[in-house]
């Protein structure tokens, strides 16, 4: 039903519709030439090639006709007369709402049956992983990779190394409520040489070459700041979203001058929360999809 | 005669000039004359308001870098679509939109309701290079609006304009538009414009 128009434009839509309508109809049949008697050129005339002015053929003219009354009965069937909703009282949301109600009937059947299932059973099933990959293509894919394999600032989901826990419960909730990581900036408090001996320190806690006596001011430095987020020995702390500091997996790059930065301006990534518009029946099974990557 | 006036049409230029305009006025009279005049669909959704400064500096930036070529603002009630992109478009969410940026072409994802799907860290690294986070993407890279910096310096006078046409702003917002963008780059602006797209209508997809 066409609620966008009042009375009067509902009459104008309806008159200039009618009126175009007998215009095409006059037109049509005013111009129509029925016999070739007069049959004369135009008066063109190229390279011994003439144009003609001859009737239409009559299966052509019919066309015509038929389009006018197929017009007519379009008209009347669905709606275009102003607010006449039409006899079939066919409306695009209508469609729309009907197609969405067959394909949840059709569909929720089989993501609900998956949904019963623990996270794990169903990171077995072929067909769920399948359904799972599509989802995940859709709404993970741009930041994760096709691949799963992350990217710079990204995480990686295919590997066995989690930043905030890779148990099914974890990762579910992770993609329900989002997450936001809060590793604060530590230049104004560090100063250029505390940044650059925090940065030594971790460089050393991943067995990697670093000047020893940076390394020592910087431990002092982690023992202040860091050990509340990212744990005595650097292997990070899940609950808080902390990374493992120890196993060379690096989110921001694990170059010096890579930590050294993420030291200096701090790192505020940000999971969307999914909750809402996946739904649950669709978080179980890419969850299941993700857990399964990490299974593998 | 009907075929004797059809020639005198056919055969004089400036008549059939006037006549084709008579005729295809038909249609806009029909289709677009009374929607100009409906105020159902002048009415605002719930919660809209006009672009903030540093948005509407965005949605500026959005369209001189022509990101309206590749990508549409308008979500379809086809299921396929409202599937992938969320809830159907509807007229409420872009009477503040002059021009609205629905598009008719997709070279790249519809972003009627892109608002909130990503982080702003993945805006920032997929505009600088979409390689970096998509590697089969084909979209251009941004590099250079990690550089420019905001003047503001015309944008009261885009407000006012927008004003004009009835986006409701007040003389707080325009007097206080140059300061709220000054110094942000260009980045910052279009990122805030494409985090706010689409959010006011939200339902699973």
């Amino acid at each position: 039903m066409n609620t966008y128009l009042n009375g009067f434009w509902s009459g104008w839509v309806i008159v200039l519709t009618l009126v175009t309508f007998v215009l095409v109809t006059w037109l049509l049949f005013a111009n129509r030439k029925r016999t070739p008697i007069d049959a004369k050129t135009t008066g063109h005339e190229y390279d011994g090639i003439e144009e003609w002015d001859n009737p239409l053929p009559g299966w052509w003219f019919a066309m015509f006709v038929v389009t006018i009354i197929w017009g007519a009965g379009y008209l009347v069937a669905y709606p275009g007369m102003g607010n006449f909703p039409g006899v079939l009282g066919w409306t695009q949301l209508d469609q729309h709402a009907d197609e969405v109600t067959t394909a949840e009937e059709k569909y929720r059947a089989m993501r609900d049956k998956y949904l019963a299932l623990p996270i794990e059973e169903v990171a077995k099933d072929v067909k769920a992983r399948r359904m799972g990959m599509r989802i995940y293509g859709n709404n993970c894919s741009q930041c994760h990779g096709l691949d799963a394999a992350g990217a710079l600032g990204f995480p990686n989901l295919a590997d066995a190394d989690w930043i905030y826990g890779g148990s099914p419960d974890v990762i579910k909730q992770t993609i329900v409520h989002g997450r936001r990581a809060a590793m604060p900036a530590w230049e104004a408090i560090l100063g250029e040489d505390g940044i650059a001996e925090a940065t030594a320190y971790v460089l050393s806690l991943n067995s990697r070459d670093a000047d020893p006596a940076k390394v020592e001011a910087g431990k002092k430095h982690f023992q202040t700041y860091c050990v509340a987020c990212h744990g005595p020995d650097g292997k990070g702390n899940p609950a808080l979203g902390a990374p493992n500091l120890t196993n060379g997996i690096w989110l921001y790059g694990g170059s010096e001058a890579q930590i050294a930065h993420s030291l200096r301006i701090g790192r505020n990534g940000q999971m969307p929360a999914f909750g809402e518009t996946l739904g649950e029946d669709k978080i179980h099974l890419v969850t299941a999809y993700i857990y399964g990557l990490s299974q593998q | 005669m009907g075929s004797s006036s059809h020639e005198v049409v056919e055969k004089s230029v400036p008549l059939l000039i006037v006549l084709i305009i008579v005729a295809i006025s038909f249609g806009t009279l029909v289709e677009l004359v009374p929607l100009i005049f409906s105020k159902k669909l002048a009415e605002p959704v719930a919660g809209l308001e006009p672009y903030s400064a540093l948005e509407l500096e965005g949605r500026d930036i959005y369209i001189r870098e022509g990101c309206n070529t590749c990508h549409s603002q308008m979500i379809r009630p086809l299921r396929a679509e409202t599937e992938r992109y969320g809830h159907y478009s509807v007229a409420g969410e872009f009477v503040y939109d002059r021009p609205f940026l629905w598009g008719s072409k997709r070279t790249g994802p519809d972003l009627a309701r892109v608002g909130g799907r990503y982080s702003d860290d993945w805006h920032r690294a997929h505009l600088y290079n979409p390689r970096d986070v998509v590697p089969e993407s084909n979209m251009p890279a941004f590099p250079w609006l990690f550089k420019r910096e905001l003047t503001g310096d015309t944008l009261p006078k885009r407000m006012a304009t927008l004003r004009t046409l009835g986006v409701p702003y007040t003389d707080d917002d325009i007097a206080g538009a140059q300061a709220a963008v000054a110094g942000k780059k260009e980045i910052d602006a279009l990122v805030a414009y494409l985090q706010q797209m689409g959010t006011l209508i939200k339902t699973r997809r």
